[in-house]
């Protein structure tokens, strides 16, 4: 009881400082890859390749002057940045991050909390994923930063819908709300997007919308809004809201490589051999790389596509993506059907 | 023991918040203390064994209902000055009906024999499998009526939303 409270509260901390480096990290290859999508070099001036720039604007956001607007309400104002940080680090608990490894003998699973509902537990995060915005956005007390943060709060349930409706497909095939047994089922190469492309793209499209992410960056438009939410913010309350958006990024493709990528499986992968521990690594290594690899699309389309306009993605959330999302969960259906007649 | 903890916490957090809600000044406050109160309710079911209760609470309620109230109190920006104050004769009225609800509900549960309620760790019913079960195998025909009276809701809200005359 005692090792096991010990081994979770090690892991959860472990998790916690993987998202934090892998967030910090991921705001270095941004600007690598745009530099890369641009034709230039991109930061490699702090540390060979620039890999100490991460430190840099850590140690540049701490220092820069703690602005509060005086007519800000001031709970708030200081509750909008931090809860986002907060709920962008509550959804890594659900996620199976490799099979289980073994410890004098005793099988740990590498989950925080393996719950019986864990995709719902997932919806509840990402639903209460606005608040942050929304507080932020309202506290500040300026046109531009409630335009935004409205824009932020009706984005987001828009496409919440979608996206649930495209992962109800998935439930439906896998017949499990849990986590890991959705990753358990798609052992091998039998991973669930050969069998749902479109509840796939469906989910992708909306992840990018979910983390505020170009193209779909509307709630901080600065051709429009300034600065949108956070025009008021400086320091390192905008940093928690630049650093969020971040660990979205990273949590997001972690969920659609659990979801749809087979999480840590890789086809051979009861073929290799390995001692329990080192197929673990192996296999954690794996889905690192597929997170990676999302990581590396959320960069891509946000330095070749030009950002949306507002009614156009209204127009592309409500009567494109909802439409398909249902016909998906329908189409899913009638072959689970034939299936089993 | 340590869940006795959780729960005395859970109940104050609620009570407090409801209480929060009609006393807070603003209005985008009174949703954010509702909102919290959600949250404490949800805890409540989780410690009563029913995570897809609670899962769900916070997805619908916390999540939908409350962003689309916390959406319309932003942009109708209701300002405390903004609100006629009450008269009194209606102040006095709204004491003297929720008093006399008080009394009815004190008087409901003086005589009401507590029973120690079963133990939550031994019911499975709050499981998201017992409860499919018997919701699509005892309850199936009121369960879809809902579903239906839901849709009603749905089709009468966008004919509602319709700028033009149908």
């Amino acid at each position: 009881m005692l090792a096991g409270l010990l081994y979770k509260t090690i892991l959860a901390s472990l998790i916690l400082v993987i998202s934090l480096v892998v967030a910090m990290y991921s705001t270095l290859i941004e600007r690598k890859v745009a530099g890369w999508f641009q034709d230039r070099h991109g930061p490699n001036r702090t540390g060979p390749w620039g890999l100490l720039q991460p430190l840099a604007d850590g140690v540049k956001l701490f220092f820069k002057e703690e602005f509060m607007p005086n007519t800000a309400d001031k709970f708030l104002y200081i509750l909008g940045p931090s809860l986002t940080m907060f709920i962008a680090l509550l959804t890594s608990a659900a996620i199976p991050w490799g099979p289980d490894i073994v410890i004098a003998g005793k099988p740990y699973a590498l989950q925080v909390a393996d719950i019986n509902i864990g995709v719902l537990y997932i919806f509840a995060i990402l639903s209460i994923g606005v608040y942050g915005i929304m507080i932020g956005g309202w506290a500040s007390n300026n046109k531009y930063a409630l335009l935004g943060a409205v824009r932020a709060s009706s984005q987001m349930i828009s496409y919440e819908l979608a996206m649930s409706l495209s992962i109800i497909s998935i439930v439906m095939m896998t017949g499990s709300l849990s986590m890991r047994e959705i990753v358990v089922q798609q052992q091998g190469f039998n991973w669930n997007i050969f069998y749902q492309p479109l509840g796939f793209l469906i989910f992708l499209i909306c992840a990018f919308a979910e983390t505020n992410r170009s193209p779909f960056d509307l709630p901080e438009c600065e051709t429009e809004l300034v600065g949108g939410y956070h025009t008021e913010y400086s320091s390192m309350k905008l940093g928690f809201y630049l650093f969020s958006e971040y660990i979205n990024m990273f949590i997001s493709g972690a969920v659609m490589t659990t979801l749809f990528l087979g999480g840590y499986h890789f086809p051979f992968i009861d073929k290799l051999g390995l001692s329990p521990n080192v197929f673990a690594l192996v296999s954690f290594m794996i889905f690192f790389t597929k997170i990676t690899f999302f990581g590396f699309i959320f960069m891509w389309i946000r330095w070749t596509l030009p950002r949306f306009r507002y009614d156009q993605l209204m127009r592309l959330g409500w009567k494109s993506l909802i439409p398909l999302a249902i016909l998906n969960v329908v189409i899913t259906g009638v072959i689970i059907l034939i299936n089993l007649k | 023991m340590f869940t006795e903890y959780i729960f005395f916490f859970l109940s104050v957090l609620a009570l407090y918040s409801a209480v929060m809600v009609l006393a807070s000044k603003k209005p985008i406050h009174s949703v954010l203390f509702l909102t919290l109160t959600f949250f404490a309710i949800a805890g409540h079911y989780v410690l009563l064994n029913a995570q897809f209760l609670a899962v769900v609470h916070v997805i619908v309620y916390a999540g939908a209902i409350m962003v689309l109230f916390l959406f319309t109190v932003m942009l109708l920006n209701l300002n405390n000055d903004e609100r006629s104050p009450k008269p009194v004769w209606a102040k006095t009225m709204v004491s003297i009906a929720s008093g006399m609800l008080l009394l009815v509900l004190i008087g409901i549960f003086r005589t009401y024999d507590i029973k120690s309620a079963a133990d939550p760790t031994l019911t499975q019913i709050g499981l998201v499998k017992n409860l499919g079960q018997i919701l699509f195998h005892e309850f199936l025909l009121p369960f879809e009526i809902s579903s239906v009276l839901f849709l009603t809701a749905m089709v009468g809200a966008v004919l509602l939303g319709k700028k033009e005359q149908i």
